[in-house]
């Protein structure tokens, strides 16, 4: 098998490229892939749409440095603070610049992605009637359910097939086969979905131990295009077993992005001044060693014997 | 019932009223803060077997033993029912096996609809606020949606400005004639409880929390506020149930 094993800096250089439609934050609030957000943002890709349920402060952070030109998503913001001072400073402002975006629901991201996952040509689904996401994203359709003895709306969603999607994973080997736990929001959807997937692994384990467990197995290392090997790559978002939660590392940042000159001392400070995640790793310090997980709750083991 | 001469704070008494809305054995979509604390109390006092949804993924029975920022902390993981996909959660919404569910909101209308999206209008916004989340899901598609918002005039206005989460659109027949079940029940606020009433499922004054009054309620709502014909007053918690609220808020967070 290949290795694909590659530092994040030639994975995000290789496989994203301006323009491309991405998908960061599909488990919704762990496991957002920031180290990727910090990397496609130190290297100036512009013209990104950004595909995610809830995106958090990840998206806030690259609208912010003018990588984004569009918004396909549910909610957007930063969990922990509220609102995001860059989305609505774009958004409202047209500050770096404007943005546009495409309003889904949590359900019709998931409806879309599903079809891209599967090739359907659109997915029936009763969500969102009623509500004016119908009308602000013109790519919905309402139609008559033709299967009903009588009249009944349903709305039609069209697949979404992002270029690039990029997870985060508890462990990975070295071919891009993995183990992920915990909810997993849209992970699955959007592996299956996207052209191309890049995962960041917290750690590489050896392919018997992805293999001692396919059922824990989310989408097969195939489909991956690049492993990069990033503990803590979600920091401050957390990753089940391995990181808690920085949740005073959001309010820091809703803070300081208050207005446009404090972001971009934020952005330099923990960005664009550091050569990589290491760098970031070891600025965070101590503060990062107290948000491992260092508990035991381990599940039961699972017997595969074939005799 | 035996109330509690004990001291509450108003978020405390919220609390207490939205866990009232659950019922024993319903499936429900609970939401972080006020929601999560209220059926943490629901399951001790009235609703021992009532099963908690998270959008993200999750299925849980008893609430999480941690301290949660969001519904995907380490804390709710350890110990649910189920961890999996968002699809495989919310689309028991769309199964129709979803008894109730809980969001809050920036703006809500006399019918119940609620804004998160744009203040100002889609077009040319004021505002753009966060969206939807899981919000328009759970409002379209739940059998029964309880709003918890704030109780000021800028909050609870005659029609919002966009419709995130559908409640019962222009009133009467129209949420029906859009496709859609189910609807708001009731909207807990910081001073009384509002519920739809009457053939236009107008938001109507259910009950007074201790210590407001009509005219004040009235004054804080920019709709002409009508009253149920037997509007009366919350009941204070009761004692068990401010014992259950004390089990989950160790810190007292919500005094």
């Amino acid at each position: 098998m290949k290795d694909k094993l590659v530092p994040l800096r030639e994975a995000i250089a290789e496989q994203v490229r301006d323009g491309d439609s991405l998908v960061m934050g599909a488990c919704l609030e762990p496991d957002i892939p920031f180290a990727a957000t910090h990397e496609i943002i130190r290297q100036g890709k512009r013209d990104l749409d950004i595909i995610a349920p809830i995106s958090d402060a990840s998206t806030d952070m690259m609208i912010g440095a003018g990588c984004v030109a569009q918004i396909t998503g549910a909610w957007c913001g930063n969990v922990s603070g509220g609102l995001g001072h860059n989305y609505r400073r774009a958004f409202e402002q047209g500050e770096p610049r404007s943005l546009k975006v495409r309003d889904h629901s949590n359900f019709s991201l998931g409806m879309a992605l599903l079809a891209g996952a599967h090739g359907m040509p659109y997915v029936p689904m009763r969500s969102i009637l009623g509500s004016d996401i119908l009308r602000s994203n013109p790519a919905f359709r309402v139609a008559e359910n033709p299967f009903s003895a009588g009249s009944e709306p349903i709305v039609l969603v069209p697949p979404l097939i992002p270029d690039v999607a990029i997870l985060p994973v508890q462990r990975a080997d070295r071919h891009g086969n993995s183990h992920h736990w915990g909810n997993s929001g849209l992970m699955q959807e959007a592996a299956l979905a996207a052209d191309r997937l890049i995962l960041l692994a917290d750690e590489i384990v050896d392919p018997a131990v992805i293999a001692s467990d396919p059922g824990r197995v989310l989408f097969p290392g195939y489909l991956v295009t690049a492993v990069c090997h990033i503990p803590a790559a979600s920091h401050p978002s957390p990753m089940t077993g391995c990181w808690r939660r920085d949740n005073a590392f959001f309010h820091d940042y809703h803070r300081q992005s208050r207005s446009r000159e404090g972001f971009l001392a934020w952005l330099d400070e923990w960005v664009l001044s550091l050569p990589d995640h290491a760098a970031y790793r070891a600025k965070l310090g101590r503060q990062l060693d107290d948000l491992r997980i260092a508990g035991d709750a381990p599940s039961v083991v699972a017997n595969y014997a074939a005799e | 019932m035996n109330y509690s001469t004990q001291e509450y704070s108003t978020q405390e008494l919220m609390i207490v009223a939205a866990a009232r809305e659950i019922r024993d054995e319903e499936i429900v979509f609970v939401g972080m803060r006020l929601p999560i604390t209220a059926y943490g109390v629901a399951r001790l006092t009235h609703a021992p077997n009532a099963v908690g949804l998270f959008e993200c993924g999750i299925a849980r029975y008893a609430p999480a033993g941690g301290m949660l920022y969001t519904m995907a902390d380490p804390p709710n993981q350890l110990g649910a029912a189920w961890t999996t996909g968002l699809i495989q959660v919310m689309g028991q919404l769309q199964r129709g096996r979803v008894d109730a569910g809980f969001i809050g909101g920036a703006e809500i209308d006399r019918f119940g609809n609620i804004n998160t999206s744009y203040v100002g209008g889609y077009a040319t916004p004021q505002v753009k606020l966060p969206g939807s989340g899981g919000a328009a899901d759970i409002a379209a598609m739940a059998k029964r949606l309880i709003a918890i918002m704030n109780h000021e005039r800028r909050r609870l206005v005659e029609k919002v400005d966009y419709v995130t989460s559908p409640g019962y659109l222009d009133g009467g027949t129209s949420r029906r004639d859009a496709g859609l079940a189910g609807g708001p029940s009731a909207v807990v606020t910081d001073r009384a409880i509002l519920r739809p009433h009457g053939p236009d499922n107008e938001l109507h004054l259910a009950t007074v929390h201790p210590g407001h009054s009509i005219d004040e309620i009235r004054e804080h709502t920019g709709w002409d506020l009508k009253l149920m014909p037997d509007a009366g007053e919350t009941p204070p918690p009761t004692k068990a149930e401010l014992a259950a609220l004390h089990t989950i808020d160790k810190d007292g967070f919500w005094r």
